[in-house]
């Protein structure tokens, strides 16, 4: 019987995850390397592009040890961002140990730090790697400091690599193998499985990942997963070797998918039990919980008569991303759409540019926004998270805004302006914490609208890329919103309206007026783009009319040029929306909804 | 474009198309102007004979032509020799109809009565005259190679020779030019009594060396504001003096002196184009040739057509053209040009409400207002 190892790689986004899991895929010989990629495990298009990875692959390494011992080590990929932190603990929740990557030169990074504390919440056997040693830049001794003063590791156990250069993968296979502990469990007992993952294959519908506590599971067996109470017949389990690899059974300590007719990824929730409708498990495992969406934006098509393309779309993408929420919406200015919910800002880009890419769809999102409360004058709190939903400001006693705790880690000289951002950014409660000379850790409670807003890219630019960043909620305060509304030629563009605080309202909607400014064409009238708070002005530019716009000359050459042209712009206007009697182009929404300030 | 010997394609409208060629030769280049030419005249003898192979591709395909247009580039600086050479040519290969309407562009430095006198002779029965301006300060900037006075000497050698039918060609906008500066150019022209005038807004092309100029900040264009009173002025005046303001920047004293040649464009009438750069239309097909002397005659001389691309129009590209083209000129569109089926639309009434259009039995008429938003009234169409 071989021996197995279930294991996590978790690091700061760019600290060389992908590429460590590259290394180890072609040490194991899984793959022929002419078949082999870079970054094999992320098989979607942005993945490879953002270097990040957005779905978590799971693969089956097979290992004989210097010993001599067969293992089975079983990577679970995880995807690396904040936004997916839910999805990041249930994975770990499956392992026993991790390898927790730093960068050579970059050192300890907030995510670092917010994966190792995922990490020790499992109490997984953790094994700093220090990666890119191969870097001109690379501070071993640095680095190895901060594993020790701000991870609180011992330094010693650190193991040094360059995935790049394949450098330390065997001592990595062996420390894995002989620091991290078998899997316990017993395959007498009722079945409890772990739903770490899901994805949608349109011809065997879900396959979902787990990892096998106790008991086993074969195809035959009608199981349940615990939070929903339907029961499904098992078609097929197996293992991950970069393809589906059918076996005879799965059984404790083991991970790996099962196929049971599963119609689509939203039938199952991650951090759900399996267990079997026969003797059933007592209870499910720990830590299973509902994931929200905390931030809001409503999609629609550019031209309205795509909708119906758009509804199909949205359905089959949803096929395969649960934690998207979605209902229909709609707007007088863009028509029929649909309001969706999003766990943050970069699983909102990634719905978007899927749909866009993937399933070819031309869509504009409004403003992300997050969830507000509102007590009313009747004693009754609703929460919006869509300003077209704003109460009556007559009936509002109360407003509250979602907090986060943020949690910054920079280079001392980047201090100063960070703090600066975070106090625009209405930062509170600053802390400032030293864990090793010339580094800072700064933590913020700050509204979490300020941060979906851009700040991370803010906070980039600021410093110079060495700043990392990561949050958690915390709570709702009480704040002074205001719905912002964009009026074109007194008539209101519902899609523009925003709830901001009120101290932001007017910069806000002097941006929004100067680029619908720059982006709506030239008419015939002129054109008034307001501001408003209720009926107060608070902002406004003009659009000057078209006084003549005819070109002199028209001849035998000419006409192709100026008929192409015309085509062009035709197309763009079906694209427009029209407000009162004003054409606005999609770009006028794109710029408009722009969260940056440049 | 071996397709056009085929006998699918041919004028098979019962109206005759229009022949143009184009003489890719000036003596130096003025830096507004975007039509290809070359200043090397040494080509001009290959050219020509090249365009005299040119000609068989096309024998048959035209039917009968009632205009042509000889232009350029500058066709007076063609020798003698090459203008008697080509016009035989033409006359050898093709068919033309009785009073064809002969047009040769003429700069005023070139005119000499001997050389009005040869023109006549070849049957040319119109001149277009490049005189821009009649402001030698205007002139320079426009790096004209005429002054004033030349150009005075030249017209009077027009009317002289009993070219009745000449038009002058004008350009307004100049950067610092008042609208009664302007004034002043047409003021001067109408004495030489041209049956027609061409008024362009200097338009200033990305490729020119104006169009460098503008980018590099050196120059203007006027604004919307001035540019729309020239064009009213210019229209008001000229009516006044009892012109026919018949395509945006055209004016006819009477229908009969319009460019028919030209109007073929407008009106999507077939015509030939021969020469470097020159465009073709048939049917739904346009087709051009190689902007360049130099491919151009080395696709002949491969025996090749000089073709560098050709379109085949959608219906729907054909309406497109129909409508944009008709609108820019006072004889409109079509009705069913425009709406097939004959279903009219509400964006119909918008446009005569907003004085953009009118509306004459089965035609929709441009305003003045709708010529000076011609370039996006086709857009008000469904």
């Amino acid at each position: 019987m071989k021996q197995i190892r279930n294991f996590s790689i978790i690091a700061h986004i760019d600290h060389g995850k992908s590429t460590l899991a590259d290394r180890l895929i072609q040490y194991t010989h899984l793959v022929d390397d002419r078949q082999f990629r870079d970054q094999i495990l992320d098989t979607m298009d942005i993945e490879r592009e953002r270097g990040i990875t957005i779905k978590s692959q799971s693969v089956n390494l097979p290992y004989t040890s210097k010993s001599g011992e067969e293992f089975e080590l079983n990577l679970i990929d995880t995807p690396g961002h904040v936004d997916f932190s839910y999805e990041v603990s249930r994975a770990l929740a499956s392992c026993e140990g991790v390898l927790l990557l730093v960068d050579a030169s970059q050192g300890v990074e907030a995510q670092t730090l917010a994966n190792l504390y995922a990490a020790m919440e499992h109490d997984l056997v953790v094994i700093p790697v220090i990666n890119k040693i191969d870097l001109p830049s690379a501070d071993i001794d640095g680095v190895k400091e901060e594993i020790e003063n701000e991870l609180g590791l011992d330094p010693e156990t650190s193991l040094l690599c360059s995935a790049k250069e394949g450098r330390g993968i065997e001592e990595i296979l062996e420390a894995i193998v002989e620091r991290i502990p078998p899997p316990k469990g017993n395959a007498e007992k009722p079945l409890t499985a772990l739903i770490f993952d899901a994805q949608y294959d349109s011809f065997r519908g879900t396959i979902v990942s787990c990892r096998i506590f106790d008991g086993t599971l074969k195809p035959g067996d009608i199981i349940r997963p615990m939070s929903t109470g339907a029961t499904y017949k098992v078609e097929e389990v197996g293992i991950f070797r970069l393809k589906l690899d059918p076996v005879k059974e799965l059984s404790a300590g083991m991970v790996g998918y099962v196929i049971a007719g599963i119609k689509t990824v939203s039938d199952t929730r991650i951090g759900d039990t399996i267990t079997r409708e026969a003797n059933p498990a007592p209870a499910p495992l720990p830590g299973f919980k509902e994931v929200k969406p905390v931030v809001f934006s409503s999609i629609y098509p550019i031209a309205s008569d795509d909708y119906q393309s758009l509804a199909e779309a949205l359905e089959k993408y949803k096929l395969n991303d649960a934690a998207l929420v979605y209902q229909k919406d709609s707007s007088a200015a863009l028509g029929q759409g649909f309001r969706c919910g999003f766990l943050g800002l970069l699983h909102l880009e990634i719905v978007q540019e899927r749909l866009e890419r993937e399933f070819d769809q031309s869509i504009i999102l409004t403003v992300p926004s997050v969830q507000y409360r509102f007590e009313l004058t009747d004693g009754t709190t609703v929460t919006v998270d869509n300003p077209a939903h704003y109460p009556d400001p007559t009936h509002i006693r109360k407003t509250e805004e979602p907090y986060i705790r943020a949690s910054i880690l920079v280079p001392e000289r980047y201090v100063g302006s960070v703090i600066k951002l975070c106090m625009d950014r209405r930062g509170m409660n600053q802390r400032m914490n030293y864990p090793t000379p010339g580094r800072v850790e700064i933590t913020f409670d700050m509204p979490l609208a300020e941060v979906v807003f851009d700040f991370y890219d803010k906070l980039k630019s600021i410093t110079q890329g060495y700043g990392s960043f990561d949050y958690e909620l915390i709570d709702y305060r009480e704040s002074d919103l205001v719905k912002l509304d964009i009026l074109v030629n007194g008539e209101k563009v519902d899609a523009l309206s925003i709830i901001v605080h009120r101290d932001r309202a007017r910069d806000r909607a002097v941006i929004v007026c100067e680029r619908l400014k720059d982006e709506i064409p030239r008419q015939q009238f002129k054109i008034a783009i307001q501001g408003a708070i209720g009926g107060k002005i608070i902002a406004r530019s003009t659009i000057s009319p078209f006084r003549k716009d005819v070109t002199a000359k028209c001849y035998g050459g000419d006409i192709t040029r100026k008929r192409k042209l015309l085509e062009k712009q035709k197309k763009g206007k079906k694209r427009m929306s029209v407000v009162g009697n004003v054409e606005i182009p999609q770009s006028a929404f794109l710029a408009a909804l722009k969260t940056d300030n440049e | 474009m071996d397709n056009t010997r085929d006998s699918s394609i041919r004028n098979k409208t019962d109206v005759e198309a229009g022949l143009y060629i184009h003489v890719p030769f000036c003596k130096t280049k003025c830096p507004y102007c975007d039509f290809y030419s070359v200043t090397d005249l040494t080509l001009v003898e290959e050219w020509l004979n090249l365009l005299i192979q040119e000609m068989e591709f096309y024998k048959d395909v035209f039917g009968t032509f009632d205009t042509i247009y000889l232009g350029g580039g500058t066709p007076t600086v063609l020798s003698n020799t090459v203008l008697t050479d080509l016009f035989q040519k033409l006359r050898r290969k093709f068919s033309f109809k009785d009073n064809t309407e002969i047009t040769v562009e003429a700069n005023p430095d070139d005119v000499t009565p001997e050389k009005l006198e040869l023109l006549k002779d070849l049957g040319v029965n119109r001149l277009s005259i490049g005189v821009q301006s009649f402001n030698d300060e205007e002139l320079t900037f426009l790096k004209r190679r005429h002054s004033v006075k030349g150009t005075e000497e030249a017209l009077h050698w027009i009317n002289e020779a009993g070219f009745s039918n000449f038009g002058i060609d004008l350009i307004y906008g100049l950067p610092g030019q008042t609208v009664a500066n302007w004034m002043v150019n047409l003021q001067k022209a109408l004495p030489f009594q041209p049956t027609h005038l061409s008024c362009y807004q200097l338009t200033i092309e990305k490729t020119t060396p104006f169009g460098k100029m503008l980018k590099q900040g050196i120059l203007q264009g006027c604004t919307e504001k001035q540019g729309r009173d020239f064009f009213l002025e210019t229209s008001r005046f000229l009516e006044e003096n009892g012109f026919i303001h018949y395509e945006i920047s055209n004016f006819a004293r009477g229908n009969g002196f319009r460019s028919h040649h030209n109007c073929k464009y407008w009106h999507h009438i077939p015509y030939l184009g021969l020469g470097p750069a020159a465009h073709s239309f048939l049917g739904r097909t346009r087709w051009w040739n190689h902007r360049s002397v130099k491919r151009y005659c080395a696709d002949l001389q491969k025996g090749m057509p000089p073709v560098e691309e050709s379109e085949s129009l959608t219906s729907e590209q054909e309406r497109l053209e129909k409508l944009f083209l008709g609108l820019r000129t006072n004889e409109g569109v079509k009705m069913d040009d425009v709406f097939p089926r004959s279903q009219t639309n509400s964006s119909l009434d918008d446009m005569v409400k907003k004085r953009l259009i009118t509306v004459h039995g089965d035609r929709i008429i441009p305003t003045k207002k709708g010529f000076l938003m011609a370039d996006r009234l086709p857009l008000l169409f469904p």
